[in-house]
């Protein structure tokens, strides 16, 4: 497979919905799509990333509303456990038809929960729409406040938005303040199990999109599976997005493709390391588990 | 009754006293095209179907309720795919018999003579010898019997079944799904009756499920602290709290916390985790291998 993944097209798009512009991280793409499936009855609601009793901790909600999506739109750079809530919003919530949105390694969960339903009681069937988000690695949430409050001495309840892009990781004060430090400098905090990720654009949702690629308040999206174009064909054919071909938009698909290739190979190289990292006694090396061979 | 004679009886009247009409067909033709019906309505699909059956040892039954409760979905792998020629209350045969795949559900009492020599039996009689469920792959809430309970207080030595006796595979969870044991018996029709695409297919989709057989008989919450964070693995996907089927584990700050004494040692939250297999052959094709399941049980 392709370090892009399968998929049918590739479009620079943004929501039209001016409410959904203001909240937004980038393009509204997401919250579009659970509002239009939302609407249409594709979906009964939502696992997104809500609001939580901490700043900027994430926590996973099922949203029936859109009020319920507003709030948990626009990006938090830290761990929110969506796939905690997918047997759940089926059983306790009684929906029928799920809607998930995760990083890639949650859509990977996603789609093994459904082919190897180990524990997930009556859950295959019911993913009606799993979208992805690009992601190159995730922080815990000790982390990000180290970002934050130490790094860029910004006190958590004050930042109104944490955005990352050409290099720099960016936080935006409610009064205006805007400070920045290196990309560079937060690869200490990156949660190790994204060290052996090998995905970078969701290649395993019906729809991925993220930033990058797309001018800014742009975002780039892919459109993956049968369900996926279905329900991106319906939500253009309702008006709800603006769009241009990724070949007419800067930086573009190339630039995609080359943090794609950038995160797998390295991380390709930290998943073989660990087969080398010990030594036996024999003098041969010694591994750790690698999780694409075996349990 | 008194005054009745046998002759009024109107059964006891000759039928044929009227001459009957000629046939449509000469009896000749009707024989020889039910003969042909027979052949395609019995013969075809019993030939193909593999054999199931499941063996009951030392658990409580939810494990064979959970095969049931794929519903219409039972009817139509035993139609098209599968015989069911052992099971408790569902087939009426005392012995184990030869099987394709033996789904062996509990525990095995070592106190217990005969869950030996039927477990044993199994083992000699199927060519796939699943544990199925927890009890049977980890021992589950068995592992917490000490004896004393009733109604064999002098029953408390439970392992899990490949103690006794070498497993192909393991199904975890307590219960497992319907989906997954839907999936495995699918999986091993094709296996076992399928052309090469089909067993390559099979193949691929069984082997974590055998590989799990082969990492351990002990399962616990700890796996996740073990086996995937203290391994560098989690991401903190949620997927661990999600399926735990007695919700022993919550996420706190992006990270599984397992309430140990609340564990029963099911084994589905590290079997079901994407950082304890992630297999890509499979994975990759999953629209395909849905579709094709989907397709399967209509």
């Amino acid at each position: 497979m392709d370090v892009l993944g399968n998929y049918k097209s590739a479009i620079s798009a943004r929501s039209t919905d001016k409410d959904i512009q203001k909240k937004a991280q980038d393009g509204g793409i997401i919250t579009t799509l659970f509002a239009y499936a939302l609407e249409e009855g594709i979906i009964d609601g939502a696992i997104v990333a809500g609001p939580s009793d901490e700043p900027w901790r994430p926590e996973p909600t099922v949203a029936t509303t859109k009020a319920e999506l507003l709030a948990a739109a626009g990006t938090r750079y830290t761990i929110s456990p969506n796939l905690y809530l997918i047997k759940e919003a089926t059983r306790s919530y009684g929906l029928d038809r799920v809607g998930i949105v995760g990083v890639p390694c949650q859509i990977q969960a996603v789609r093994k929960a459904q082919l190897y339903p180990i524990g997930m009681r009556d859950v295959d069937d019911k993913i009606a729409l799993a979208l992805g988000i690009y992601c190159m690695e995730n922080l815990s949430y000790q982390a990000l406040e180290a970002i934050v409050e130490d790094h860029c001495n910004q006190k958590m309840e004050s930042v109104k938005k944490m955005d990352i892009g050409k290099g720099k990781f960016t936080v935006y004060t409610e009064r205006g303040a805007v400070s920045q430090m290196p990309l560079k400098l937060i690869h200490k905090y990156v949660q190790p199990g994204c060290h052996v990720c090998l995905d970078y654009v969701a290649n395993l949702a019906d729809i991925s999109s993220g930033s990058v690629g797309s001018p800014d308040g742009w975002s780039t999206v892919f459109v993956r599976s049968m369900k996926g174009n279905e329900v991106w064909d319906g939500a253009m054919a309702a008006g709800l997005f603006e769009t241009k071909p990724m070949d007419q938009v800067k930086p573009g698909l190339d630039l995609v493709k080359k943090l794609a290739t950038e995160k797998i190979t390295k991380n390709q190289k930290n998943v073989d390391a660990r087969k080398t990292v010990g030594l036996k006694a024999d003098g041969t090396p010694k591994g750790l588990r690698n999780p694409y061979e075996s349990p | 009754m008194p005054g009745r004679t046998p002759e009024s009886r109107p059964e006891a009247k000759p039928a044929a006293s009227q001459p009957q009409a000629k046939p449509e067909v000469k009896p000749s033709d009707v024989i020889v095209n039910e003969k042909v019906e027979v052949v395609q309505k019995e013969e075809k699909p019993v030939a193909e179907k593999i054999s199931i059956g499941e063996l009951h040892l030392s658990g409580c039954t939810g494990c064979l309720v959970t095969l049931a409760d794929n519903y219409e979905g039972l009817f139509k792998l035993l139609d098209d795919y599968a015989d069911l020629v052992y099971a408790l209350t569902l087939v009426d045969v005392r012995h184990v018999p030869e099987m394709d795949v033996c789904l062996v559900e509990g525990s095995c009492c070592l106190d217990d003579k005969l869950s030996v020599e039927e477990l044993k039996q199994a083992r000699a009689k199927s060519k796939v010898l699943v544990a199925y469920g927890a009890c049977a792959a980890y021992g589950n809430i068995t592992r917490f019997c000490r004896g004393g309970q009733w109604n064999q207080p002098g029953h408390e030595s439970y392992v899990p079944i490949s103690e006794v006796v070498d497993v192909d595979l393991f199904l975890p969870s307590c219960p497992p799904c319907p989906q997954a044991v839907r999936n495995v018996a699918v999986m091993a029709y094709l296996l076992l009756r399928g052309n090469d695409d089909q067993k390559n297919l099979a193949t691929a989709y069984l082997t974590p499920l055998m590989q799990l057989a082969q990492r351990g008989d002990t399962a616990c919450g700890c796996d996740l602290m073990y086996d995937v964070i203290n391994q560098g693995l989690c991401m903190g996907c949620g997927t661990c709290a999600g399926t735990c089927p007695v919700r022993a584990i919550t996420m706190e700050y992006g990270k599984p916390n397992v309430n140990r004494d609340q564990c029963i040692k099911c084994g589905a939250c590290y079997a079901q985790c994407p950082r304890s297999w992630f297999n890509f052959d499979v994975m990759n094709n999953y629209e395909g291998i849905m579709d094709a399941i989907k397709g399967a049980m209509q």
